[in-house]
């Protein structure tokens, strides 16, 4: 099955269930209060995961290592690298 | 099933456009990454007609460190990048093959650590990471740095990958392994590195993890413009709904 199965599988599964609970089709006694609940539930999941999703981002972009140290280090062997090759004969014009 | 150490030969795949003063550094990075590390080794260049004169630098290399460290299989003009390791491998004479980019990003120094992780479980694949762990990157500015991220987070919500890094290009492969998964891809630049992560988890092949740190130095170059992001959304879409 494809991710994109998987998913419309997965979302088709919750919102009959949502729309079942919601509209009275299957004869499941639900008191108004869960009503309520239940009829607000996918926009509250949408917008939790919404936040959720910006948070993560804005963490691991916060958190996204800078490597100086790399970048350094690296400027020091290509230094290394061009008197050593210069020794073993490259001729660079 | 652990290999043993002197039976395995690295067949490092370089392709190359214009990197007449890169090519000769990361070959002395990857000659000295290996000799300290003690593998067997060769380097393949594979360059596509670079008008710089990269294939000329080449063959002083091939001068210096001989014609079976230093293999070169230059194509006549540019053609993709699956297509340049289906090239290079026909040659390769080692069991493993390691792909990373020739303009110095990827650092060899991190092959021994890409060698010590296969070993561990004896993974299939093993993907350089730049997102965990002590990985990282140098030369990208905030808007660079949240671009990754999100997208990156959308290929994880989407593809549900196993692998945190996608789109990196600094990988160790079994050369069976890499052979069947250029085989199975479609897609072209680095949707195609996607795309091989994905058939390979696809396919039932282990993936290993390294972190390892990315110097970007052509950034200023601006290589992420409005194409990029509309063909990394195609390829993210195409991903999505085939596999």
């Amino acid at each position: 099955m494809t991710k994109l199965l998987q998913w419309l599988l997965g979302v088709g599964l919750l919102l009959g269930t949502w729309a079942c609970l919601v509209w009275d089709l299957v004869p499941a006694q639900l008191s108004p209060q869960w009503k309520e609940v239940v009829w607000v539930a996918p926009m509250y999941l949408l917008m939790s995961f919404a936040c959720y999703s910006l948070a993560t981002i804005g963490y691991r972009v916060a958190t996204f290592n800078d490597c100086e140290d790399a970048a350094k280090e690296l400027q020091q062997e290509i230094e290394e690298a061009r008197r050593d090759l210069a020794k073993k004969g490259l001729k660079l014009s | 099933m652990a290999s043993k150490k002197g039976s395995d030969k690295y067949s490092v795949l370089l392709p190359t456009y214009n990197e007449r003063d890169n090519l000769p550094l990361i070959v002395w990075l990857l000659v000295r990454a290996f000799q300290q590390s003690g593998h067997d080794f060769e380097i393949i260049v594979i360059d596509d007609g670079s008008p710089d004169g990269t294939l000329e630098v080449a063959q002083q290399l091939e001068n210096i460190y001989g014609k079976d460290k230093i293999v070169l299989r230059p194509r006549a003009k540019k053609l993709g990048l699956g297509t340049a390791y289906i090239h290079g491998m026909k040659h390769a004479t080692g069991n493993f093959v390691i792909i990373m980019d020739a303009d110095l990003s990827h650092h060899p120094k991190f092959i021994p650590e890409f060698i010590s992780k296969q070993q561990e479980r004896d993974y299939d694949v093993v993907s350089g990471t730049r997102y965990r762990g002590s990985g990282g990157v140098y030369g990208w500015d905030l808007k660079r740095k949240l671009i990754s991220r999100g997208a990156n987070y959308l290929t994880q919500i989407l593809l549900r990958p196993g692998a945190s890094d996608l789109t990196g290009s600094f990988r160790l492969y079994k050369k069976a392994v890499l052979e069947k998964l250029v085989e199975s891809c479609v897609s072209k630049g680095y949707v195609f590195q996607m795309e091989m992560i994905v058939r390979a988890r696809q396919l039932g092949f282990t993936i290993g993890e390294v972190p390892i740190t990315f110097v970007d130095r052509v950034y200023g170059e601006s290589k992420l413009g409005g194409n990029e992001v509309i063909s990394f959304a195609k390829g993210l879409l195409y991903l999505f709904a085939t596999t």
